[in-house]
């Protein structure tokens, strides 16, 4: 990394586009308020240790508020305009959020700890795309297979992951809205700021206040905002843990509720593959965004044929790997987004040794401050395992092998989740009889962690359920 | 060495025949052409700057094969040239030569004679450049008359007919007899990868051209459209990686055509290092056939020296 003759000079894209205020309050009924009886905590780089600004943590009376201002929003203006009306706010939201991408993608890598690269090119412009994507159903809901005119829920109460802050709060927000929901929004604690300036991309649109109100905080608040009786969905993105918490509290309400949850994604590469290509997969599948993904295809199968060749060129790939400054415009691999986070990757990476595995890492400096941790693979690993079987939500690989077809499947399948999955393989007629028998909600053939927003995500056992983008994604914000 | 080439075994027994030759091509991995290209895209997006771009600009102006290919050619067109490439920009003692000069084979004397022991090499096109439709012992006669005369380098073309046709072994043939027509003179093969459609031929051809003897692959002869591409230039190198960790022998590889701009040239050497590594970050092993390039690596390099942009018109033409 870096060490060659052609050494990339530093290209750190320029933080003077966003403007982090010194402390934010909570965005409800269309302005950004004071809390109640909210607290305050800090928010910091992750790739710095830098506080970044002081967010609210909000309270049960906060959150209060909130419901009853996306309520009276409700009732009041949003599900009484035509689609088309909705449709427009939707368009004009999706056009403001590419007018100010850049501002977006600084604010998310500051805040996330991902690289420039990355928020630039990836998570920014499928947060566009998939407002444009719902604004075009909101006046064709009766096309959609649900009914002739399928009504709204009402107030959805909404909790999303730290792993892709933006692009998960308009997973969230561009179907409720477009369906005729308002909504109530909780970021990740770790990374607030982006919803804090989609607030204001929001006022910029004149969006009618409380159609959509967001909420910052940590697990209280969260818990705060599932369980108020004024919630008449639940939307919830994150480990598999909260998820259940969430379904036991949600049981025997008439809430409706739609979980996506952890993930142990295989990715499977048969002898026939391209296998450049599929070095290029594994590498996407595992270190896209330091593997915090939940369809990460954080193992991955090879055949045994070609085990070895496979694992020398992923080798040498990885050495290749530019890990550091997230706003560097080179960076391949950007900060873990906590130390909590870092803390449960060194666990079960340090299990992984104990357990028999043998792990390597490319020769890599890691920055003296904030939290990293290099991309790391472990060969020798059986399904026994526990680096096999639990979600480590990092840059890590468990490397397996299989025989046959049917020994790959079994193993991909055998798994208490199933979210995604990857083939790789020149032959036409076993992608699709893989297809057919892996027990996830995606399958990428010859590539993985590729999204856009007219294809329905979501799990298989406990992965979740309810599906979210395309028209499915219109199911779970719909009475029906 | 662990086995990093899809076959095993000795690669002499590859050439045996047609139906080996056929085998080992058609064994090689595939290529994914939507990964390919998400790939090269994915590099061209790195961002060079300062140092690095100034490292990448005197490189790219050392790897230039400066090209004249046109029917209209003159000897006083050839000495404007090769005036250009020991020179490229006469204000600046600092700039480097090119790689070599480029020219068809009745011209090589002239470039020789203007050339002389600068260092500068002169390539030729042979082989019936650039359809290649020609009888072997034309073509290899043509090679014979660009040696004599003093080019020591030589641009051939491969049998394309022959290629799509799957008569590998006729390809693998010709190359080879070429070689042996080179004597000491550097062979480079052209794919012309436009006409060889799919990214899995361009990897076979770029094998075939290795097992043959070829120092160099080199994409296209710049008279079919499409030239050279990043993603092309990505398979190909990964071909010639590929090949010195099965063989220990590094072949270079010439993207020729379309790249005009010093940004562009920047992508490739991009995609070469992170391909192939400073192995090949050098003229000896990778080059850029090309024309205006040149122009356009000059006015950026002048740029970096001074911190303003000049004009078309404080370049030379030729």
């Amino acid at each position: 990394m870096g060490t060659g003759m052609f050494d990339y000079a530093p290209a750190p894209e320029s933080r003077a586009i966003v403007d982090i205020a010194p402390s934010y309050g909570l965005f409800i009924g269309g302005e950004m308020v004071d809390p109640t009886d909210g607290t305050r905590f800090k928010t910091v780089n992750p790739a710095t240790e830098e506080v970044l600004s002081e967010v609210v943590a909000a309270g049960p009376q906060d959150v209060d508020r909130a419901v009853a201002a996306a309520r009276a929003a409700y009732d009041g203006t949003w599900s009484r305009l035509p689609g088309r009306e909705r449709g427009k706010y939707l368009y004009r939201l999706a056009r403001l959020v590419q007018e100010r991408s850049r501002e977006l993608a600084v604010l998310e890598s500051i805040d996330n700890g991902k690289p420039i690269r990355e928020s630039r090119d990836v998570d920014v412009p499928l947060v566009a795309a998939h407002f444009f994507y719902y604004a075009g159903w909101a006046d064709k809901l009766g096309y959609a297979g649900f009914g002739p005119d399928p009504r709204p829920l009402g107030v959805a109460g909404q909790v999303i992951p730290w792993n892709f802050p933006l692009l998960m709060l308009a997973w969230k927000i561009a179907p409720a809205l477009a369906t005729g929901n308002t909504v109530v929004l909780k970021p990740a604690e770790t990374t607030p700021l982006t919803a804090l300036a989609f607030a204001d991309i929001c006022r910029q649109a004149d969006l009618p206040p409380g159609v959509v109100n967001i909420v910052t905080g940590a697990g209280d608040t969260g818990r705060a905002l599932v369980e108020h009786p004024g919630v008449d969905k639940v939307a919830f993105t994150g480990s598999t843990d909260v998820g259940r918490q969430i379904a036991r509290s949600v049981a025997g309400t008439r809430k409706k509720l739609t979980l996506e949850l952890g993930g142990k994604a295989a990715n499977i590469v048969f002898d026939d593959a391209p296998l450049d290509q599929a070095v290029e997969g594994i590498v996407n599948g595992i270190f896209f965004n330091q593997g915090h993904v939940c369809c990460a295809g954080s193992r991955l199968l090879a055949q045994e044929s070609i085990a070895d060749e496979l694992l020398d060129r992923l080798k040498r790939r990885l050495g290749t790997l530019r890990l550091g400054d997230p706003l560097d415009k080179n960076t391949d691999i950007g900060a873990i987004n906590s130390p909590e986070q870092l803390e449960r990757i060194r666990e079960l990476s340090a299990v992984g040794e104990q357990e028999g595995a043998e792990r390597w890492s490319p020769a890599c400096d890691l920055p003296d401050r904030g939290y990293w941790f290099p991309p790391t693979l472990f060969t020798g690993v059986t399904q026994a395992h526990r680096i096999a079987r639990e979600e480590i939500f990092g840059p890590v690989l468990s490397v397996l092998t299989f025989r046959t077809p049917a020994e790959a499947l079994e193993k991909a399948n055998n798994t208490p989740y199933g979210l995604s999955a990857g083939v790789w393989t020149d032959k036409g007629s076993r992608i699709l009889w893989m297809a057919q028998r892996l027990r996830a909600g995606v399958v990428w053939a010859n590539t993985f962690n590729r999204f856009d927003p007219t294809s329905p995500f979501g799990g298989y056992k406990e992965s979740g359920f309810g599906r979210e983008g395309g028209r499915h994604g219109l199911e779970g914000y719909l009475d029906v | 060495m662990t086995a990093t080439a899809p076959i095993a075994g000795d690669l002499a027994d590859v050439t045996a025949s047609n139906a080996t030759l056929r085998r080992f091509l058609h064994g090689l991995p595939g290529v994914d052409q939507v990964g390919v290209e998400a790939r090269a895209a994915a590099l061209a997006t790195r961002s060079i700057k300062t140092t690095a771009k100034q490292f990448a600009l005197d490189l790219a102006v050392r790897m230039v094969d400066l090209t004249t290919l046109e029917g209209q050619d003159t000897p006083g067109k050839v000495r404007a040239l090769c005036a250009k490439g020991l020179r490229p920009d006469p204000t600046d003692p600092t700039c480097p030569q090119v790689a070599a000069i480029c020219v068809y084979g009745d011209l090589v004397p002239v470039a020789v004679d203007a050339l002389g022991d600068s260092g500068v090499h002169v390539a030729a096109v042979a082989t019936a450049f650039p359809s290649g439709r020609a009888p072997l012992e034309v073509k290899l006669a043509d090679v014979r008359a660009a040696v004599d005369a003093g080019a020591d380098e030589i641009d051939m073309v491969i049998d394309r007919g022959a290629f799509l046709a799957g008569r590998y072994l006729d390809v693998y043939d010709e190359i080879v007899a070429t070689r042996q027509a080179c004597g000491d003179a550097h062979l480079k093969v052209i794919l012309e990868t436009g006409e060889l459609a799919t990214y899995d031929n361009v990897r076979r051809a770029s094998w075939l051209a290795m097992l043959a003897g070829g120092d160099f692959v080199k994409t296209s002869t710049g008279k079919v459209s499409p030239a050279a591409t990043l993603p092309v230039t990505l398979v190909m190198l990964e071909a010639v990686r590929d090949f010195r960790a099965h063989t220990g022998r590094e072949v270079g590889v010439k993207a020729a055509g379309g790249i005009r701009s010093a940004k562009d040239a920047i992508r490739y050497l991009v995609v070469v290092n992170e391909t192939c590594g400073d192995d090949w970050l050098s003229p000896d092993r990778f080059r850029f056939g090309a024309s205006s390039l040149l122009n356009d690596l000059l006015m950026q390099r002048q740029k970096m020296t001074t911190g303003r942009y000049s004009g078309p018109d404080y370049f030379t033409l030729d």
